[in-house]
């Protein structure tokens, strides 16, 4: 309970899993089997999480977050063909047998989703979704499986437990499920959340609620935690690294506060610069040109150049993720970090 | 101001059977000004978007346009007056009929209304489409080959296409990727400088409103609790809902966030006296009790708050 973890410092660069590493991902990459062959969707991706860390996973529809996310959770499609390595918990799980992996990971992940309404089940109490699971995972009775879903209740600030265990998901707000799917995903003792835009859908003050309670979460249980989110401002606050994904790359990575205040690759740049920020008066924002390319029509080299205004020859040539300032980027032309 | 407001409605009222979905709503535009209207799920301010064009009926209030009395208008007359009115939705999915092709959405509106001749309304639909930035080529095309920020821009063009002297944007960007918001927030200002549209915005993100509007109302629950210029709400909020809703924003660092206890109680069983009162954590007996009215705050700002009172007596 005490142990606290210290954020990894500035000049850790994922190389080899740390003791504390509780989820290392090494050069992920997943493409979809198709009539044509084989499509790429995310090339390349490598981050490590330690216990107590909360590492976002930042990028626009379509960058390729949610896909990395699945794969971490061993829910990609089945025409997905991933390469690379992932370990939980110091096991390899990336390549084994469904019940292999079950066996690793099973109550050693909990997940929580964008929309509690599809994740959860619309048809069971929410008692029997919870019992099921401690029951199955720590081999507890009927009556245990009960008391323990109730002080989960509890514990997430839902009111009155002990009634809403015997009713469905339909009957609660938005918020209220998202905290049933907090006390599931913790229920049997996680040592990883995966967490995916799991406060996109909610009003601002039961996003902030909802935040501070993921937080707590953390901090008592020294949870590591992997956040995907399309919000930078939440980053901030929230995660201790950053893992910035553009058309399914990485391309910048760090300290979550360099890459919030001073990112060193154009397109974090940019979505900074996109969004109106507070008390600016700006009376124009500076869009990102154009869109993001199509899965499938990614350009060669850098795959913002297109879009990039300090691209030239070179970018065709396709970047490697190196260090720069405070952060690893991949780009030729990265932007000076300023005072 | 010299000029009479484009739109102005007072004590405007929406009730569903039990449900008090809208409250008492008052406020106006001057011509070319935008209004932002914001606040979180079911603080009623969708619907107050749909009273406005009669899209909905009033249960109670008036509204004048144009210095008309709205309520006053046939049904004949309303479709009639519609055409200086326009709407912009949040789902460019679902607002564009997708068997019509970029040319028919833009020529009907004018069809409908019989503004012009059949070319002239061809050449305003291909102004329009260059205004917002899409080739002509498009013209022949259909919705689905757009993405979600083309989309937009063509409903953009749409709303333009009657000339109108009122658009009302509900949640406009809410469905577009940041670097796509921004593309079509600047947009949306260099039209309405250029056109001298007046505009109703509404929107859940405060940073979106700061950046489109000149004057704020806050809804919460049905009401409007506070409202002023822009730079009173966002430097000099009165109202504790509205500082609340300025510190749960995202990108202040963790550590100073101010927190709303509850969520937002049902439009069902709206609280006794202030509508927030199960939510502020200042609320006193005197919450429970009375309904706090607005109160003139002075440089135009005003909110409804009995807290206020004990602050101004002091």
């Amino acid at each position: 309970m005490t142990a606290h973890i210290a954020p990894m410092p500035a000049e850790y660069v994922s190389a080899l899993p740390e003791p504390k590493t509780v989820l290392d991902v090494q050069n992920l990459s997943l493409s979809f089997r198709n009539a044509e062959g084989l499509l790429p969707i995310v090339t390349d991706v490598s981050f490590s999480i330690a216990a107590g860390e909360a590492v976002a996973l930042v990028g626009e529809s379509g960058c390729g977050k949610s896909i990395t996310a699945s794969a971490v959770m061993g829910i990609a499609p089945e025409n997905a063909e991933i390469g690379g390595t992932i370990t939980l918990n110091g096991n390899v799980i990336s390549g084994l047998p469904p019940k292999e992996r079950r066996k690793l990971c099973g109550r050693h992940m909990g997940f929580i989703f964008q929309e509690p309404m599809t994740a959860l089940h619309p048809t069971l109490s929410i008692g029997r979704q919870m019992t099921d699971t401690l029951k199955h995972n720590l081999g507890l009775g009927n009556s245990a499986a009960t008391d323990r879903a109730a002080e989960l209740l509890d514990r997430v600030g839902i009111p009155r437990a002990r009634d809403i265990l015997k009713g469905y998901v339909h009957e609660l707000s938005g918020g209220m499920r998202q905290r049933v799917m907090i006390a599931l995903a913790i229920s049997c003792g996680p040592s990883l959340i995966i967490a995916d835009e799991p406060t996109t859908a909610l009003d601002v003050t039961i996003q902030a609620q909802v935040l501070d309670l993921l937080e707590d979460m953390r901090r008592e249980m020294n949870l590591a935690m992997l956040f995907i989110t399309h919000d930078l401002e939440v980053v901030g606050d929230f995660c201790d690294r950053a893992v910035v994904m553009y058309a399914g790359d990485v391309v910048e990575r760090g300290r979550s506060e360099d890459v919030v205040r001073a990112p060193a690759h154009p397109y974090a740049r940019g979505l900074i610069d996109a969004v109106p920020a507070h008390d600016d008066g700006r009376t124009r924002l500076t869009p990102i040109l154009g869109t993001v390319p199509p899965v499938g029509q990614w350009p060669e080299g850098c795959r913002f150049a297109p879009r990039c205004n300090r691209a030239d020859e070179q970018c065709r040539t396709r970047p490697q993720l190196g260090h720069v300032g405070k952060t690893d980027v991949r780009c030729w032309h990265p932007l000076e970090a300023s005072a | 101001m010299s000029e009479d407001p484009i739109l102005s409605v007072s004590g405007l009222s929406k009730s569903f059977n039990t449900v008090q979905a809208v409250r008492d709503v008052s406020f106006s535009i001057p011509r070319g000004k935008t209004f932002g209207l914001v606040g979180e799920s079911g603080s009623g301010k969708s619907t107050t978007a749909r009273l406005v064009l009669r899209l909905v009926e009033p249960t109670k209030g008036v509204i004048r346009f144009r210095g008309r009395d709205l309520s006053s208008f046939s049904a004949r007359d309303l479709r009639a007056e519609r055409r200086h009115m326009q709407m912009i939705f949040q789902d460019p999915f679902g607002s564009l009929n997708p068997r019509m092709s970029v040319r028919d959405t833009l020529v009907e509106p004018q069809l409908v209304h019989n503004i012009g001749t059949n070319a002239e309304q061809l050449r305003t639909a291909e102004r329009l489409l260059a205004e917002v930035s899409l080739p002509r080529a498009a013209l022949d095309r259909f919705p689905h080959e757009f993405s979600g920020g083309q989309r937009q821009r063509i409903a953009i063009a749409r709303a333009l296409s009657t000339n109108p002297d009122l658009i009302v944007a509900d949640e406009p960007v809410s469905a577009l990727d940041v670097s796509v918001q921004a593309q079509v927030l600047n947009l949306m200002r260099d039209l309405q400088d250029r056109h001298g549209t007046t505009m109703l915005f509404i929107s859940h993100d405060l940073r979106v409103v700061q950046f489109m509007c000149d004057e704020i109302a806050v809804m919460y629950l049905g009401e409007i609790v506070e409202q002023g210029p822009r730079d009173r709400i966002y430097g000099a909020a009165a109202h504790p809902y509205t500082k609340a809703l300025l510190a749960s924003a995202p990108g202040k660092g963790s550590g100073q966030r101010a927190r709303l206890k509850g969520e937002i109680p049902s439009a069902h069983a709206v609280p006794s006296g202030c509508a927030f009162r199960t939510r502020c954590p200042h609320a006193i007996a005197r919450c429970a009790s009375e309904k706090p009215v607005m109160r003139d705050l002075g440089n135009g700002q005003k909110a409804a708050c009995h807290l206020l009172d004990t602050a101004l007596a002091a």
